[in-house]
């Protein structure tokens, strides 16, 4: 499979210094960018080209690069982790574009999300969420009980685990026209709702995740559906209606 | 908390959007079956008859009290889903201060989830001017016609008002004073000044008029079916999106949902722009 077939392009790169000065789009231009490579190491091999030209390289998130951490970002040519589906950008690869392309990288957009710096966001609001219901209060002083000792009908079980698979990367902020984060928060509510250790706190976690995510200062959901689309682990809007489902009945409580 | 939250928070907003949506769907079902009357010329009645059964029908919808509830369950249901709409579009803008300088929103939305506030405005515009011209009127106007029929008496057309109670007033007579009008329908005797009877506005010639004056009638209708084609996309969107709010998604009838909602935003809206189509460029 492995072609040898090199690419120039050019890309249009969101530039800031620091979380208070003002940013824009900066033009470069890259030659033989093996159409092998990831996009991740398209970016090295920039990075490479700036420091050997004493100039400043660009600020990226990135960590497992096998599409598991969630920590990559990047708004690529207008879509959130680029063209492909179901993938994160490590796991992007330069055969997407074509010879002559003209690529554009800009950070998530989103008031919860500010710039660091370049092209890394701050998403500590995510954090801030799940430390606001997003676990199971749970007794481990050497007396925890079997996981399987707790029967799980498979449906559930399966949702659940579909639910879990959110790496809380935040494409869905990202290319939600409102910067609603309901899809990460509808996973995160429904991973616990589905299985019996989570329906103890269910109540008081999806008030406190729902108001924590209010004041984090994400948009308001209007189901356009761009979240579940652009989701990298393709989770389904199916949490969101049960978000709102637990949370109608917590209020109500 | 819960009960503050229940109004204020992103998803307490999604439930008024949808329960207010959804009701305003109803009203859409009931409106169209009431205005398909005007269509009641296409099955041989006379417009005589058509203009009495639809002015039978609107005297009882401004007066019913069961209908009047309704009403008021509308007015408040638009202003309520206009408003959250407002606020909704104005936290959404703040939530991204700065937009991509590229971006694709159409690779994973369709047009109409992406424009639901501006179809929303132009909406609310059609409702007002719609409200202006016939609600309004038919409230208001001081100047409301009332219901009259011609009829052949011995070789002489001669016109008479209707009344309520199927009785006829000719017109001549109140003309000439033998009945006075009070309070924009009811009749009283010229003399003893008792009333005697109640007439219908006419909705119905203001209505048919409406489309058919001479400068405005094709302007008006046109834009009356623009209106009704940006309902449609409101509605297409809208429909599902209220379901999807209300915490309704399942697979099992996901499908049944969104069937439903397609259905719904296209044969509403092209029944409501069948009938000034109908007036305009049909009814003789």
């Amino acid at each position: 499979m492995a072609s040898n077939k090199n690419i120039n392009i050019h890309l249009k790169i969101w530039r800031q210094k620091n979380a208070k000065t003002k940013g824009s789009i900066e033009t470069y231009k890259l030659d033989n960018v093996s159409t092998d490579s990831s996009f991740l190491e398209m970016l090295d091999q920039l990075n490479e080209q700036l420091i050997n030209t004493q100039k400043e390289p660009i600020a990226f998130d990135h960590d497992c690069r096998e599409g598991i951490c969630g920590a990559c970002s990047l708004y690529i040519n207008g879509q959130a982790h680029g063209p492909a589906s179901q993938v994160t950008t490590c796991q992007l690869h330069m055969r997407s574009f074509k010879d002559g392309d003209t690529i554009y990288v800009e950070p998530w957009r989103s008031k919860a999300f500010p710039v660091i710096k370049d092209l890394i966001v701050d998403r500590s609001s995510f954090d801030r969420i799940q430390q606001a219901g997003g676990f199971v209060s749970v007794n481990t002083s050497g007396n925890t009980i079997d996981a399987n000792a707790t029967p799980v009908p498979k449906h559930d079980a399966d949702r659940a685990f579909e639910a879990a698979a959110c790496i809380g990367c935040g494409a869905c902020v990202a290319s939600c026209k409102n910067g609603s984060a309901m899809l990460f928060v509808g996973a995160k509510v429904s991973q616990y709702a589905l299985l019996p250790q989570g329906k103890v706190e269910a109540t008081q976690r999806v008030l406190n995740m729902v108001r924590q995510m209010d004041e984090e200062g994400f948009g308001n959901c209007t189901n356009t559906g761009a979240c579940e689309v652009e989701c990298p682990k393709g989770i389904s809007l199916e949490n969101i209606a049960r978000m709102n489902r637990e949370y109608l009945f917590a209020s109500i409580k | 908390m819960a009960k503050s939250a229940f109004l204020k928070s992103s998803i307490a907003k999604k439930y008024w959007m949808a329960l207010t949506g959804l009701f305003l769907c109803l009203f859409l079902v009931g409106h169209l079956a009431g205005n398909l009357q005007l269509l009641a010329t296409l099955w041989h009645t006379t417009p005589d008859d058509a203009a009495l059964h639809f002015n039978q029908y609107a005297l009882f919808m401004t007066t019913n009290p069961a209908v009047k509830i309704l009403s008021y369950v509308t007015y408040i249901s638009i202003l309520f889903h206009a408003i959250d709409g407002i606020i909704l579009t104005l936290q959404n803008k703040k939530a991204r201060p700065i937009n991509y300088a590229m971006n694709k929103p159409e690779r994973n939305t369709i047009w109409a989830s992406r424009n639901m506030a501006v179809l929303g405005t132009v909406i609310l515009v059609f409702i007002v001017s719609h409200m202006v011209s016939f609600w309004a009127k038919m409230h208001f106007d001081e100047n409301m016609p009332l219901q009259t029929i011609t009829i052949n008496a011995g070789g002489a057309p001669q016109e008479f008002y209707v009344t309520t109670d199927g009785g006829y007033i000719p017109k001549a007579q109140v003309d000439q004073g033998a009945y006075k009008i009070h309070d924009r329908t009811s009749f009283y005797d010229g003399q003893a000044n008792v009333k005697i009877k109640e007439g219908y506005k006419d909705l119905y010639k203001i209505t048919i008029e409406f489309f058919k004056q001479p400068t405005y009638g094709l302007p008006f209708t046109i834009l009356y079916v623009l209106s009704m084609i940006v309902l449609g996309f409101h509605l297409f969107h809208g429909f599902g999106s209220a379901f999807q709010s209300l915490g309704a998604n399942n697979p099992k009838y996901n499908g049944l949902i969104k069937n439903i909602g397609k259905g719904f935003s296209i044969i509403v809206p092209a029944l409501f722009a069948i009938i000034p189509l109908y007036i305009h460029f049909l009814l003789k």
